[in-house]
C-alpha cells in the first residue's frame, strides 16, 4: 500500500518537475525574446523559430507563461503548507531556487503593473525592476544548471520509512 | 487697534502670495502639466501651408540633444546588423531621422471639389499607453507624468525595438553613440534611438514646445486632455471634419482635425522609412494588459487546488 502511495507521490512529483521545467523553458526563451537579440544572432531563422523575433508575441506568450507559474508556484506552496510540511523538508538549494522564483514573480508582477495606461513608477524604480528581473533569471538558470549537474534536490523525505511499515 | 504681524505670519503671507503669484503668471496649459494631467496638442491640419518654421525651430531648440556620434563605429558581430549613420545628412527635412523630429507630410486631395495640397506635420503621436515605453527592455524610454514619452540617450542601448513596437515607427536610430559604446559595441547595442520629446525641458519650465511657439498659422493648441478633445470634437463638428489619435492605439496625446477622412490622406501620403501613415491603429498594449486581469486569480487557482485536495485527503482519512 505503501509503495503505491510513493510511486503516486513519485509521479506526481515528475509531472510538477517537467511542468514547471517547460515553463521556466518558455519564460527564459520569451523572456530574453524582449530583447533585440534573437533576429540579430539568427535565432529567429531556425525553422519554427520565426516567432521569438516577434515582441508582440513573445511578450503575450509571456504573460501567459506567467499566469502557468504562479498557478504551480501557489500550488506547490499551498501543498507544502497543507499536506507536506511534516514529510518533506526543503533543502538550501530549495531555499535559494523558491526565493529566486518569488523574487522573479514579485519584479514580474511589478513590470505588468507599470504596462498598464495608469501606472506611474519613477523612471528609476522601472530601470531597477528591468536589470532585476534580467539578473533574477540569469542566477536562476545557472543555480538551476548547478542543481542539475550537482543532483541537488529542492527537498527530501524527512524520515526515510522502515521496511513494511 | 492693529493686528501685530510677527516674522513668522509675514514670511508665511509672503510665501503664500509668490506661489499664487507664479501660479498665476504660469499659462494655463503648463499648469495643467504640473497638475498631473496629460497634455495634448490639437493640430488644425487645415491652417498648415507647409512653411517647414516648425522643423527649423524644433531643429534648432534641440540641437544639444542631436547625436555626435564618433567615428569609425564599431565593427559589430554579425554582419547583419545594420549600420544607421544620419551624421552627414543632418540637413534631411523630409522624413524622421535622428537630427529631425518633425517634417512636413503632404497630400494632394479633393476637398470640396477642388484639387487641393495639404500640409501636415508628422512627429511621435506621445501615446497615452505608449508600447516604446512599455516595451524598452532596459527602462531607457520613459512616460513624463504629463504624457509625454521620451527616450533617455544616456542608457539607450539603440537595438530599436521601441521602432519595431510603435505603430508608426516613429524613432529613428543613430549608430556609434550611446551607452553601448562602453559595453560590448561589436555584440550588443547599436547606438541610440531618437524622436521627438516634446520640447520637455522647455515646458518643464512653462515655455510652450518649440514647434508650437514658433507656428505662424497657429496650427497647434496645447492644453490639457480634457479640454482639447473637447476643442477637437467642437472643431470637427464645425467644419464637418475627421479626427485621427483620439482613439489610435488606445489614444494618444496628439490629435488631428482634418477637412477630409484619414483614409484618404493616408492614400494621398507617401509612406515608407521616416514617414508614418495615417492607418487606423488598434490597442498594442491591450491583449496583454487584458491578460493581466488573469495573474490575479492565478495564486487563487493555485492554492484552491491544494486546499481542495487537502480536504479530499482528510475525507479520505475519516
Amino acid at each position: 500500500m505503501n509503495q503505491i502511495h510513493k510511486d503516486t507521490r513519485s509521479n506526481k512529483r515528475s509531472i510538477v518537475r517537467y511542468t514547471y521545467l517547460m515553463i521556466v523553458l518558455f519564460l527564459a526563451l520569451t523572456g530574453f525574446g524582449q530583447m533585440p537579440i534573437f533576429k540579430r544572432y539568427y535565432i529567429a531563422d531556425i525553422p519554427g523559430l520565426g516567432w521569438v523575433a516577434r515582441f508582440y508575441v513573445t511578450h503575450y506568450m509571456h504573460y501567459l507563461f506567467a499566469i502557468l507559474l504562479i498557478v504551480l508556484t501557489s500550488h506547490v506552496i499551498a501543498e507544502y503548507l497543507f499536506i507536506n510540511r511534516k514529510r518533506i523538508k526543503i533543502t538550501i538549494s530549495g531555499y535559494i531556487r523558491g526565493a529566486l522564483v518569488i523574487g522573479l514573480v514579485i519584479t514580474g508582477v511589478l513590470l505588468v503593473i507599470r504596462n498598464l495606461a495608469s501606472s506611474g513608477f519613477p523612471p528609476g524604480f522601472i530601470v531597477f525592476l528591468d536589470l532585476a528581473h534580467l539578473g533574477l533569471v540569469m542566477v536562476l538558470l545557472m543555480a538551476g544548471l548547478y542543481c542539475i549537474i550537482l543532483k541537488k534536490k529542492w527537498a527530501k523525505e524527512r524520515f526515510k520509512m522502515s521496511k513494511g511499515v | 487697534m492693529a493686528k501685530e504681524i510677527s516674522r513668522r505670519s509675514f514670511l508665511k503671507g509672503g510665501l503664500a502670495a509668490a506661489c499664487t503669484l507664479a501660479a498665476t503668471s504660469m499659462p494655463e496649459w503648463a499648469s495643467a502639466a504640473n497638475n498631473k494631467q496629460q497634455l495634448v496638442t490639437l493640430l488644425d491640419i487645415r491652417k498648415c501651408i507647409g512653411c517647414e518654421a516648425c522643423v527649423e525651430a524644433c531643429s534648432e531648440a534641440n540641437t544639444d540633444k542631436y547625436p555626435n556620434p564618433k567615428k569609425p563605429f564599431p565593427k559589430m558581430y554579425p554582419d547583419r546588423v545594420p549600420v544607421m549613420d544620419w551624421s552627414d545628412k543632418r540637413d534631411v527635412t523630409d522624413r524622421l531621422t535622428p537630427y529631425n523630429w518633425v517634417y512636413i507630410q503632404s497630400a494632394t486631395v479633393e476637398v470640396d471639389g477642388e484639387e487641393t495640397e495639404i500640409t501636415i506635420p508628422r512627429r511621435c503621436m506621445h501615446c497615452i499607453n505608449p508600447p516604446c515605453v512599455k516595451l524598452c527592455p532596459w527602462g531607457a524610454a520613459r512616460q513624463l507624468s504629463n504624457g509625454t514619452s521620451r527616450i533617455d540617450s544616456d542608457i539607450c542601448m539603440g537595438g530599436s525595438k521601441c521602432k519595431a513596437v510603435c505603430p508608426w515607427h516613429i524613432p529613428e536610430r543613430q549608430t556609434g553613440v550611446g551607452l553601448y559604446l562602453d559595453i560590448l559595441p561589436s555584440l550588443a547595442g547599436n547606438g541610440v534611438m531618437y524622436k521627438c520629446d516634446r520640447c520637455y525641458n522647455q515646458i518643464a519650465d512653462g515655455e510652450l514646445p518649440a514647434c508650437i511657439e514658433v507656428c505662424p498659422e497657429d496650427v497647434q493648441t496645447i492644453g490639457p486632455r480634457d479640454e482639447i478633445i473637447k476643442q477637437a470634437h467642437a472643431l470637427a463638428k464645425e467644419i464637418n471634419g475627421y479626427i485621427y489619435g483620439e482613439k489610435e492605439n488606445g489614444g494618444t496625446n496628439t490629435i488631428y482635425v482634418s477637412p477630409v477622412p484619414f483614409e484618404k490622406l493616408n492614400k494621398a501620403i507617401e509612406k515608407g522609412k521616416g514617414k508614418p501613415h495615417f492607418k487606423p491603429v488598434k490597442d498594442t498594449m491591450a491583449d496583454a494588459n487584458n491578460l493581466a486581469a488573469a495573474m490575479v486569480f492565478a495564486p487563487v487557482a493555485g492554492v484552491a487546488a491544494a486546499v481542495g485536495k487537502f480536504y479530499k485527503m482528510t475525507k479520505t482519512d475519516e
